[in-house]
């Protein structure tokens, strides 16, 4: 009898101990992301479901744009970066000068969506068409087949990965932005924006399409048929513009951060890229 | 030494201290800037900087041109201080000769507290309520223009010029006044003919600190004005200030490239255009001193 209670307060003892030692090894810290405004809500809710399964962790997300993240990896005010472009040979140097080799993860694939007002009747254009709005060289919406009104240009800023994206893929990269096109400070301002005037014309993440504005087909050439922003048609390339979209970290990462990359990339983090209406890397199963 | 003088050594020395280092900042700032900015006049002349009219900091090569920002803020500066000037004077005007009693205090406070909204929420204000009207009312194709702007950046200055300005007349003798009154003028002849004059170099002050207020703000701007890098031709046009492209961009360069060298000149030009302004009211309030 003696016996067999030392026996149970034993493995009571060994249990706590070992479940002390399990706590003790969970994660703990906090993490600092910033960066792309597109991938914003993104990791936002990456994050919630992150804390959630790890209470100790504290995940900081902040917005700003992918060269402000990507700035900031490299002078070190932040754990990750989030782009949704790819970083550039300038600044892989300036991170190199400044002691850091950042590391790239393909963490969910993007559609840029062009949007118009709901009642433009366009619904489709072609790469080269949308070159010529953007560029200026088309200025009125009836050159290719619309009302007789000015066209409204809406762009992002020059720090947002958008932008960048836009600028190299669908402009050219030798070519400019009209300087009449207007340069809104977030996805949000172009959405509300492109809601509230019948000449607007803008582009963001897909995840920011909304009932206020249609989004339009995208051709690759006149021959080709128009694809509008689908997952598949992301996936599988067919719809012309879209990106993969990126988490840098400085170097080999340490625990948590590693804990957090490898949780995006987990199935339970693509299901959260479809809750949030962009691409998961793999397919439905 | 007695501990009285001791201390009062102490305290001279705190204060002259605190007073030697405003200005210490101010010029450290300034040297800071300098050695920042200059960077960029080694890759590119300065008239190419001022009179370029492409302003294109990403693309290969880059272009640093900033006469559309230079004059972006001018228009916007400009048409502020069209709208708040006569609204400002009338205003002070009624406050310190005309209203009496709480109709007077009310006033006061009520334009002073309008100096206490956060630029950020008159912005708010300016992108829900004004940029719609002002689209619709011109029949524009957006309501993003420079004149939304001067708008938002009247209500900034009004109070400056407000209160200045009815220091000012309020610093007039009493002796003018009863003279022309006595002479036969009738009230609006005095308050025209003689107060506004005699409190001239007050209000000219007084305008210049409401334009350096003006200049000078960021948030509201980049909120209403629509951030496009044209010259503009008229106010209903889209603009892009200095202090918005400095605001927007800060963030993404990498330290000691040109495109924050180029930033950071700006914020040279900047910094020169308020010393002007701030320099030609305080010559013009002493002026009226001596």
């Amino acid at each position: 009898m003696r016996n067999a209670l030392r026996g149970i307060w034993m493995t009571m003892l060994v249990m706590s101990s070992a479940s002390c030692a399990l706590a003790e090894e969970s994660l703990q810290g906090a993490i600092q992301i910033k960066g792309s405004d597109t991938m914003v809500n993104l990791i936002q809710a990456w994050a919630e479901a992150f804390m959630a399964k790890h209470p100790r962790v504290f995940v900081a997300v902040t917005g700003g744009g992918s060269g402000t993240g990507i700035a900031a990896l490299i002078s070190g005010t932040c754990d990750i970066a989030a782009s949704s472009r790819k970083i550039t040979q300038k600044e892989l140097a300036a991170a190199s000068a400044m002691g850091a080799v950042p590391q790239e993860f393909t963490v969910a694939l993007d559609g840029l969506a062009v949007v118009v007002h709901p009642t433009n009747p366009i619904k489709q254009l072609t790469l080269q068409q949308l070159a010529e709005l953007f560029t200026g060289a088309i200025t009125n919406w009836r050159d290719i087949g619309g009302e007789d009104r000015m066209v409204v240009l809406l762009s992002r800023e020059v720090n947002s990965g958008s932008h960048v994206y836009f600028k190299e893929h669908v402009l050219g990269a030798s070519q400019e932005f009209a300087p009449e096109a207007l340069l809104l400070p977030s996805s949000q301002a172009i959405a509300d924006e492109v809601a509230g005037n019948p000449a607007a014309i803008g582009y963001y993440g897909m995840g920011y399409a909304n009932a206020g504005n249609a989004v339009l087909a995208v051709a690759k050439t006149v021959s080709d048929a128009a694809i509008a922003p689908s997952e598949d048609a992301v996936r599988t390339g067919t719809y012309p513009i879209s990106r993969p979209l990126f988490l840098y970290v400085r170097e080999a990462s340490r625990g948590a951060v590693n804990a957090f990359l490898d949780f995006v990339q987990s199935p339970e983090g693509q299901v959260v890229v479809r809750q949030i209406d962009f691409v998961p890397l793999t397919p439905r199963s | 030494m007695p501990w009285h003088r001791c201390r009062e050594r102490l305290i001279e020395s705190a204060i002259r201290l605190c007073g030697v280092s405003s200005i210490a900042i101010v010029a450290l700032i300034f040297l800071f800037l300098i050695k920042e900015g200059l960077g960029l006049l080694m890759t590119m002349p300065l008239a190419e900087f001022l009179g370029g009219q492409r302003w294109h900091p990403i693309s290969e090569p880059p272009r640093f041109g900033i006469l559309p920002l230079i004059l972006g803020s001018l228009a916007v500066t400009a048409g502020a201080t069209i709208l708040s000037v006569p609204l400002g004077i009338a205003s002070a005007l009624f406050i310190a000769e005309i209203a009496t009693g709480w109709t007077k205090e009310a006033l006061k406070t009520g334009i002073e507290l309008l100096a206490a909204i956060p630029s950020v929420v008159l912005g708010f204000i300016g992108m829900t309520i004004l940029v719609p009207i002002v689209k619709t009312t011109f029949g524009l194709p957006t309501g993003l223009t420079a004149m939304t702007g001067s708008i938002m950046l009247a209500f900034m200055a009004m109070p400056t010029i407000v209160s200045i300005t009815e220091d000012a007349l309020v610093a007039v003798p009493k002796s003018h006044r009863e003279a022309a009154l006595a002479l036969g003028a009738t009230r609006w002849q005095m308050m025209f003919r003689i107060l506004l004059p005699a409190a001239g170099s007050g209000i000219v002050a007084a305008v210049m600190l409401g334009i350096g207020r003006v200049i000078g703000e960021t948030m509201a701007v980049m909120m209403v004005t629509g951030n496009a890098a044209v010259i503009p031709k008229t106010v209903l046009q889209p603009v892009r200030t200095m202090t918005a492209t400095i605001a927007a961009e800060m963030g993404e360069t990498v330290r000691g490239s040109d495109h924050y060298a180029a930033l950071f000149a700006i914020g040279i030009v900047l910094f020169a255009i308020s010393f002007a302004i701030n320099m030609v009211a305080d010559l013009i309030l002493h002026r009226e001193r001596s």
